[in-house]
């Protein structure tokens, strides 16, 4: 649980776990602008941390609790638009329950490991021209592209498909580009899966700071 | 005991209710969601990453699952194999699952007796629906063993009657009380017989390797295609044995056979290609073998469960070895249709009479990827016969696999047999080995260099360690560079800030990652996104990374309003 290391001498409703955590939250309370390489383009989205009069940010004060939701499905949306996320991701999200609260998280991290071995794997197989193994690069993709399908990342799977008729023909460029291409995905999905989490967490923060004593 | 069977009994009664589920699969995402889905349809999941593994939980204790789900594609051993195997022995409904749904492929699952083919991704509705193929396989037995009785009858009273009329008379009727008996079954298959047929789990035939080769033994007097469950029987003459045992084994056996003859055919066809061959044999098979023994020795192998019964069976010491074998060698390759190498087997059989067959079962079932026992597999095909039977499908507390055929080759010299083949199995395992060890070599250059990276974050290794690896492998990046436009830029951007990106790759991630390795974490623990703090370190340094490049401002003047109504 975090702590409110606000100016005033107000008793904490949360705490936090790590010594480090009141110089960070004092740094990111001192930032005036939000995360806007977010908006590239959605310049409509006021995405901004404002402080109050308190020096509390608002949404510490659990008035702002209904943006996070705001948020997460506006990215969501995004993801989807793009084709980036498909419904398997909502199927995976359905998953997760009062057992299980992590487990979407879990279930990621798992596939961000697992892909990121894969992605190594396949770049170590392209580096040499000559003796490079285009049926083991197909097996790894074959993997990638099952791991991506259980957690609804269509885009990544969409490019390991085109990727695998590049290594059928064992053309050994457009593997290359076609890595290339693969890897700038699954960092882009990375990214956005993580922006996901962040606003998660913040939302799970907001909703838990539902009284502050200055304002009753 | 006693708890096993009042939970075998609350299972039954609830059923589909606590399904005992074995998932087989390499990949751990879909491991884990695969498990969540099954546990919210109330089965009992348990999981496994490796086939070997799998099929050793199978056969410790054989009713211990009611269903077994596999993926297609696995490193250790193929699904098709796993599922085989697990047909065979255990009789469980088995399903597939793949990425790839071709229909070659999803015919080939049915065809080794799947029980149901899923692509992935795979929906949770898909595995609420999988208690049907468990009751359907019970229902089926029972049927099977009614179906059998009435037969029976028919036959007997058929042959009873001398006229010919009255037997017509007699099959109509006959067939009309069969029907009538069947619906009746079918009306009265309520939970009461379920409850029976589950709870009493009509006694599982284990195939032993002994039964299995008596099986063959009769299959064989008798005449493949003159055969009957009936005649093979009365030829086995095993007590407690019932018909629909056999049946449902010979069943499998043909289908088994039919594939075999197939796979040669195919492979006889296409010279040296194995369909099912691993990529460790290939790469082990060019040599002292010509390629189409080695192919043969590969479809010996998968008969090796009759032969090595038939050769067991025989408990034959060293001077019958040679003119049983090749009686044996000869009725197998007639039975398989086997045609293509009986020759060369032959030979390299009389080379070896005394190799281990300790080693081919375990090795088969219990093989870690080694290339070793998959190289003294070829060799090794043919059982010693000095060496008391044991029940190879079942023996599974061998220890070790690796070392032992070594030992075993040195214990055959002893007996002044296999010098050459000594040297020349030797030979070809130093080969080998140097094999493993360059195409090791290129991994653990790259793995070194990412255990020198202190980082925990993932991402950030990924992209650090592409930039080392750029950087000592430059000779190789220079024919690379003009193709991969992020190496490059990692290669060459590493303290610089990084302003003009295109915008359209999305970039900034991938620089504010490698930035974020460059500036320095210092070993920060970015992967517990648990942690808020963490969470609030990791959103700080990226405002000052990407505060710095980004091409969008925050312009504070932009809302005025909003700033007041916000700021309370």
């Amino acid at each position: 649980m975090a702590s409110i290391p606000g100016p005033d001498a107000c008793p904490p409703t949360v705490r936090l776990n790590y010594p480090t955590a009141k110089l960070s939250l004092f740094l990111l309370l001192s930032l005036s602008s939000g995360p806007h390489y977010l908006i590239k383009k959605d310049r409509e989205r006021k995405h901004r941390k404002p402080a109050s009069k308190t020096g509390l940010p608002v949404w510490m004060l659990g008035m702002g609790a209904g943006r996070w939701e705001e948020d997460m499905s506006h990215l969501l949306a995004l993801l989807f638009r793009q084709g980036v996320l498909d419904e398997h991701f909502m199927q995976l999200q359905q998953l997760q329950d009062e057992s299980s609260p992590n487990f979407v998280l879990e279930v990621i991290s798992i596939y961000f490991r697992e892909s990121e071995k894969l992605l190594r794997n396949i770049r170590t197989l392209l580096l040499d021209r000559e003796c490079t193994d285009y049926r083991k690069i197909g097996v790894y993709l074959n993997h990638l592209m099952g791991s991506s399908s259980s957690i609804g990342a269509n885009l990544v799977r969409n490019v390991c498909v085109a990727f695998r008729a590049a290594s059928e023909h064992c053309n050994w460029a457009g593997c290359l580009r076609s890595l290339a291409v693969l890897e700038h995905e699954y960092c882009y999905l990375k990214n956005k899966l993580h922006e996901l989490f962040q606003i998660e967490q913040q939302r799970v923060l907001a909703a838990g700071v539902r009284y502050h004593p200055l304002l009753q | 005991m006693q708890m096993e069977s009042s939970s075998a009994s609350s299972r039954v009664e609830s059923f589909p209710i606590g399904l005992r589920v074995l998932v087989v699969d390499d990949d751990l995402t879909w491991l884990k969601i695969l498990e969540k889905m099954l546990r919210k349809c109330s089965y009992d999941v348990t999981t496994c990453c490796k086939a070997r593994v799998a099929l050793d939980l199978l056969r410790e204790r054989k009713d211990r699952f009611d269903i077994v789900i596999s993926d297609v594609n696995m490193p250790d051993m193929d699904g098709f194999k796993l599922l085989e195997h697990v047909g065979l022995e255990m009789d469980l409904p088995v399903i597939m699952m793949s990425v790839d749904g071709e229909t070659s492929r999803v015919m080939k699952g049915v065809q080794h007796g799947a029980c149901d083919y899923l692509l992935k991704p795979i929906r949770m509705k898909e595995l609420r629906n999988i208690w049907q193929h468990v009751y359907r396989k019970r229902i089926h037995e029972v049927k099977d063993m009614e179906i059998h009785d009435i037969n029976d009858d028919i036959h007997i009273l058929r042959s009873g009657f001398e006229n010919f009329d009255d037997r017509l008379f007699m099959s109509t009727s006959e067939m009309i009380s069969l029907r009538k008996r069947k619906d009746v079954d079918t009306r009265d298959f309520s939970d009461q017989d379920l409850y029976d047929s589950a709870t009493v789990k009509k006694a599982r035939v284990v195939w032993s390797v002994d039964l299995h080769q008596k099986f063959v033994n009769a299959v064989d007097q008798i005449g493949f295609d003159k055969v009957g469950p009936k005649k093979i029987l009365d030829m086995m003459n095993v007590p407690g044995l019932t018909r629909e045992n056999i049946a449902s084994h010979l069943q499998k056996y043909r289908m088994y056979l039919c594939r075999i003859q197939k796979q040669n055919e195919a492979r006889d066809f296409t010279g040296n290609k194995q369909p099912d061959h691993s990529p460790e044999d290939h790469s082990v098979n060019p040599g002292i073998q010509n390629p189409r023994t080695s192919g043969g020795h590969k479809s010996q192998n998968i008969q090796g469960l009759d032969m090595i019964d038939d050769f067991q069976e025989s408990e034959l010491n060293k001077q019958d070895v040679l003119p049983e074998k090749n009686k044996k060698e000869d009725v197998h390759s007639q039975k398989a249709n086997n045609s293509p190498q009986p020759g060369p087997p032959l030979h390299l059989e009389a080379m070896l009479p005394h190799s281990d067959h300790k080693q081919v079962y375990p090795s088969m079932s219990k093989q870690k990827g080694w290339h070793e026992s998959v190289l003294l597999r070829q060799f090794m095909q043919y059982p010693k016969h000095d060496h008391e039977p044991f029940s190879l499908l079942e023996d599974h507390s061998h220890p070790t696999q690796t070392q032992e055929p070594l030992v075993s080759i040195s214990s055959n010299e002893k007996e002044g047999t296999e010098f050459n083949i000594k040297a020349s199995v030797v030979n070809r395992k130093d080969r080998h080995m140097k094999i493993i060890s360059t195409t090791a070599y290129a991994d653990d250059s790259v793995s070194t260099q990412m255990e020198q990276v202190n980082s925990k974050e993932f991402g950030a290794t990924y992209e650090h360690n592409k930039l080392i690896s750029s950087k000592e492998q430059h000779y190789e990046q220079s024919r690379v560079h003009d193709l991969i436009p992020p190496s490059i830029y990692l290669n060459t951007k590493n303290e610089v800030d990084l302003i003009a990106l295109p915008e359209d790759l999305n970039l900034p991630y991938l620089q504010g990652f490698g930035c974020v390795e460059n500036v320095g974490f210092n070993g920060m623990e970015l992967h517990q996104y648990n942690s808020c703090a963490s969470l609030a370190e990791l959103q700080n340094n990226w405002y000052d990374e990407i505060e710095l490049n980004c091409e969008y401002w925050y312009d504070p003047l932009e809302y005025p309003l909003l700033d007041e109504c916000l700021f309370a």
